[in-house]
């Protein structure tokens, strides 16, 4: 257990009189991706919100390694090693490729005190920036706009710039969403990949996916944890089959 | 690309030689306009630092010019002239002064909300110099002597002197022009940059955004103080007008008409907005109202500005070609 990682106590989150989150508790481990299951509305992207800074919760803690760090905000929790990916393709659309991952890798030594030096001149950070593009597989598109890649691409972009970060629990937020199956297996080999040295948080609908690389599954029904487990405790978990995924998905 | 920064260098280069030489050829009067061109070209540089890199359309940067110009006339005793060196840094540095102060507090706001509270913010300068006995009301100060370049007993030049005034404006516009160049390919420039862009996203990166643009602000109003220092020498008496609204609204349209985001923009829409104004009003008294007929027609027909206009009209021949 000491490779815990990110600890999440008892998340709430209220909007008014509606509970979005209840008391969520999870652990995300080093080595180890935790999936986030749960239908429409039921809190994922509150949860996840939470966890990155994004949104305060209403009640309970967070902790990394440890530490508090419920007070922090989102650019706070992203310098401590915590980064995230969105749901909807979230980067620099009029920046190159290698700019937008520059930009993610500088964030690491900001150096905004040096107002006369050449950004593009900092090493440390273009070796970061060509690195992670070589990681995703976004090398040959360096030159490229961001905002003319294909929707996968862009998919894999959002990647590359959370691992620019050096981040060591990443959140994703449904990275597979719009990809063609091609493009979605080839993330979920890179998924595969980045978790022996990290912990991964997974919001994903693609049940096949989720069932392929997962280590954990947390179900969420109403803003409530129904369930948490490995993928076959999920599986043959009745209140699971019954709440949220149907009886036929299981014994397809 | 190497082509077109290769012929961008060769403008520049002329640019300035033309900027040099002018003093030699031309009469006073049309000396002193350059002159004010450069000192516009400054202030508006420094705004587009904040509307055309970070995306903070602000409508009080007037403010920061104005008190900058106030502090030098306040600074510079009655009797003898004041030490340019001295006022130059304490005007600017009040300028920082101010906008650390209402940046603190503006930059809490976003979209209409941080334009109207910078507009609020200004307007409550220009009371203060209006309506107090600090800025000698409605009519403002003069300034009885031009600040001298002293250094212990050496003057290296003479600000007394027409052309000498302007050569040291042009080498102050130049320093800006290349330091905010330096500073735009920065780490802290390229943060700017991203925050316009898409500031949710740099948040979550690890940028916290609130210093990033607090250092642009401060940055921005010391350079509008700059400008308004240089202001002040150049015309030798300030007025309340310089930090009213009309002001900020005034040196937005500049950075607008030479198109945001550009540094040479900046300086484009200076020029132009001084020209079609000195063109305008020796055509009719109501030359205001073909201003806002050249502002309308630049933000719908060239939305890029000026400094679009040499790609626009290779894009028509291109696309003009195949025609024929």
């Amino acid at each position: 257990m000491s490779d815990q990682l990110l600890v999440a106590d008892k998340l709430t989150r209220r909007f008014g009189g509606l509970s979005a989150n209840e008391a969520v508790s999870l652990t995300l481990t080093r080595g180890r991706l935790h999936a986030l299951l749960g239908p429409n509305g039921a809190g994922k992207s509150t949860c996840i919100n939470m966890l990155s800074g994004d949104l305060p919760p209403s009640e309970g803690r967070i902790y990394y390694q440890g530490r508090d760090i419920t007070a922090l905000d989102a650019p706070q929790r992203s310098r401590v090693g915590i980064g995230r990916s969105y749901q909807r393709t979230n980067i620099f659309p009029g920046f190159t490729v290698l700019e937008n991952c520059r930009l993610a890798a500088q964030s690491r030594h900001q150096r905004a005190w040096r107002l006369f030096a050449n950004a593009l001149g900092l090493r440390d950070t273009l070796d970061k920036a060509h690195a992670v593009m070589a990681e995703v597989g976004l090398e040959a598109q360096a030159n490229r706009i961001a905002g003319t890649l294909s929707h996968g691409e862009q998919r894999q972009l959002e990647i590359a710039m959370v691992l620019a970060t050096d981040a060591d629990v990443l959140l994703l937020d449904e990275p597979l969403a719009g990809m063609g199956s091609e493009e979605a297996s080839r993330m979920v080999g890179l998924l595969d990949t980045l978790r022996r040295s990290r912990a991964i948080l997974l919001v994903e609908h693609d049940m096949d996916a989720v069932f392929a690389v997962a280590d954990e599954i947390t179900v969420l029904v109403n803003g409530q944890l129904l369930a948490t487990g490995t993928p076959a405790q999920i599986r043959s978990n009745h209140e699971v089959q019954q709440a949220y995924l149907g009886e036929e998905a299981f014994h397809a | 690309m190497t082509i077109k920064t290769h012929t961008a260098g060769i403008a520049q280069a002329v640019v300035l030689a033309a900027l040099a030489a002018y003093p030699l050829v031309g009469s006073e009067f049309y000396v002193e306009m350059v002159a004010k061109v450069l000192v516009l070209g400054i202030f508006a540089m420094s705004l587009d630092l904040l509307v055309g890199f970070t995306g903070l359309v602000s409508l009080g940067h007037s403010a920061y010019f104005g008190v900058a110009a106030y502090a030098v006339a306040l600074i510079a005793p009655e009797f003898a002239p004041a030490n340019l060196w001295f006022v130059l840094g304490a005007a600017v540095l009040i300028s920082a002064a101010v906008a650390l102060g209402i940046g603190l507090l503006v930059l809490r706001t976003r979209g209409i909300y941080f334009i109207m509270v910078t507009l609020a913010f200004t307007q409550m300068a220009f009371f203060l110099f209006h309506d107090t006995a600090l800025g000698g009301g409605s009519d403002g100060i003069y300034l009885n002597f031009r600040p001298e370049p002293r250094i212990g007993g050496w003057m290296p030049f003479d600000l007394a002197e027409g052309s000498q005034l302007y050569y040291f404006i042009l080498a102050v516009a130049v320093l800006v022009f290349v330091g905010i160049k330096r500073v735009l390919r920065s780490p802290f420039g390229r943060v700017l940059v991203g925050i316009k862009s898409n500031e949710h996203r740099m948040r979550s990166l690890g940028y916290s955004t609130f210093n990033y643009k607090l250092g642009a602000f401060v940055l921005a109003g010391a350079l509008a103080g700059l400008a308004g220092v240089l202001y002040a020498v150049l015309f030798g008496f300030v007025t309340p007008e310089l930090l009213s609204w009309h002001e900020s609204g005034h040196v937005l349209m500049m950075v607008i008409l030479g198109g945001m985001g550009s540094p040479v923009g900046a300086v484009l829409g200076a020029g132009a907005m001084v020209a079609l104004e000195e063109a305008f009003s020796l055509l009719t008294t109501h030359w205001q109202l073909l201003m806002g007929g050249v502002i309308l027609a630049v933000v719908l027909f060239l939305p890029g500005g000026l400094i679009a206009l040499p790609g626009r009209m290779r894009q028509l021949i291109k696309s003009g070609g195949p025609h024929e």
